[in-house]
């Protein structure tokens, strides 16, 4: 999969989701604070995002991915490596 | 002095409609809600049969951050309780500024459980099981949901005493309350129609498998009756103390006057005669010593009765020997809807309460031939209208639990 059609997956998923505007969704944007995102709803989110992409988001990386710009790479890295 | 407990709102999600009016006109016209499920066939059910009714879609009523912990009994359980607090006359500011109970029957959540479960073993990550799992699973996810949505601060409890589950729960409010403990609780009883919850019920051949013909499967105390038909949904009804109900101008639909109970402390899934026939003589004894209520004034019984043969049999000889030669209509309106289990109680208080605020008892379906074997009762297969002021239901459970609660027309 290409990275621009990555992305644009992976905002349609996580906005239906999450039930925010896509539009909202920017690399730069802080993905809990866009999301609103609680301890409980971003199990939900790791959970999603390997049922949709089977990318596990695991540990120490949790706390690196910030952004979306973050998670785009993290994934897109994992689907590549 | 004993406090008095009146009902002040009513709220349904079931096989016969999703509203009172609904329900009231699918008891009227002897609306079956039965139907065979091919996917319980495909399952390997000996019986795919099951009551009918879909999941509510919440979206756009509740945020993602509310429903992602709702379970179907928990969903049904918000639509027959927002019903019911509308009735009541309960708005947001109200419960807010007040302390309103919680008590609802529920005894299984088998869905979520069993999709955890089958993550575990497919991914061996709990993480990716999500964060509902564990607040799904719980036996207590309806009360932990409801009271959250609500914002109800009075007790919070799930009472799971098998299919006798939320008649104890309107019970036990009635005690909260007649004792000057709570004011008003939500009482009521939730069911899951999903085919996890009642495989293995399936598997004891506890089901009716006149699948040729599902609207004749329910058949209480009739002769060829083969077996209950699990169904489900929700019902909740509001009870208040009654003066506290006069002051806040709520809408006073009936009375619960008396609630009985007992154990068999018997078989496991064998009713016997002694243990329904201690649960209505308490009920009938309180209703006497709190209101002086004698046992010719229930106009109608609302029985157990699930079409099964021993169950029908031991209610029918209960109901006998302690209401005697007095003979109210007795009827089963499991066979209508089939057996809503956890939520049987407190459904069928509302089917019973809303027949006797229309004058009519609705027809035992299918009961087409007596059974020669059950004592005279005096059982309708037809519809009848009738106006009646007092009724009682009975309510019995697995492992011997039984309530009987008598309420009165006000």
């Amino acid at each position: 999969m290409e990275k621009n059609e990555l992305i644009a997956k992976m905002n349609s998923v996580l906005a239906g989701e999450f039930e925010v505007e896509e539009s909202s969704i920017t690399p730069d944007a802080n993905i809990k604070e866009t999301l609103e995102l609680d301890s409980l709803s971003l199990v939900d989110m790791i959970a999603l995002v390997e049922e949709e992409f089977g990318v596990e988001i695991k540990g120490q990386n949790v706390g690196q991915v910030k952004t979306f710009a973050n998670l785009y790479d993290f994934v897109f890295d994992k689907l590549n490596a | 002095m004993e406090k008095r407990v009146v009902i002040t709102g009513m709220g349904i999600y079931s096989c016969l409609g999703k509203t009172l009016d609904e329900v009231r006109d699918s008891l009227y016209n002897g609306v079956s809600g039965i139907v065979l499920d091919q996917e319980r066939k495909d399952l390997g059910f000996r019986s795919g049969l099951t009551s009918k009714l879909e999941v509510p879609d919440l979206k756009g009523q509740l945020s993602r951050g509310q429903r992602v912990f709702m379970p179907e009994p928990a969903k049904y359980a918000y639509a027959a309780t927002a019903d019911a607090l509308k009735q009541a006359k309960l708005d947001q500011d109200y419960i807010d500024a007040h302390e309103i109970g919680l008590l609802y029957g529920n005894d299984s959540t088998a869905e979520p459980v069993y999709k955890s479960v089958e993550t575990m073993f497919r991914k061996k990550n709990t993480t990716l099981i999500g964060s509902g799992g564990i607040f799904q699973s719980m036996n207590s996810t309806v009360t932990m949901n409801l009271g959250c949505i609500f914002h109800l601060k009075g007790i919070n409890l799930t009472v799971s005493g098998a299919c006798a589950s939320s008649s104890h729960a309107i019970g036990l409010g009635a005690l909260l309350i007649k004792n000057g403990l709570q004011n008003i609780v939500v009482c009521g009883g939730a069911q899951e129609v999903n085919p996890y919850a009642v495989g293995s019920f399936d598997g004891i051949s506890a089901f009716s498998v006149r699948e040729s013909d599902p609207t004749a499967a329910s058949r209480p105390f009739d002769k060829d009756r083969d077996g209950l038909v699990p169904g489900g949904g929700a019902a909740t009804v509001i009870i208040e103390e009654y003066e506290h109900a006069v002051k806040r101008g709520a809408p006073i639909i009936a009375e619960i006057v008396s609630w009985g109970f007992s154990s068999n402390g018997d078989h496991i899934s064998s009713p016997n005669v002694a243990g329904p026939a201690k649960s209505l003589e308490y009920a009938l004894l309180h209703a006497k010593e709190s209101h002086g209520l004698n046992v010719n004034e229930i106009g109608y019984v609302n029985a157990h009765a699930t079409s099964t043969h021993i169950g029908d049999m031991n209610e029918a000889k209960a109901i006998d020997q302690i209401l005697g030669a007095h003979k109210p209509y007795v009827t089963s309106t499991k066979s209508q809807t089939g057996h809503e289990m956890w939520m049987a109680g407190a459904s069928e208080v509302i089917y019973s309460t809303l027949m006797m605020k229309n004058d009519f008892v609705a027809a035992n379906l299918n009961f087409n031939t007596p059974d020669p074997e059950l004592p005279a009762l005096n059982i309708p297969g037809e519809r009848v209208a009738t106006h009646f002021d007092t009724f009682l239901s009975n309510s019995f459970g697995f492992g011997g639990t039984n309530s009987t609660i008598i309420v009165r027309n006000l």
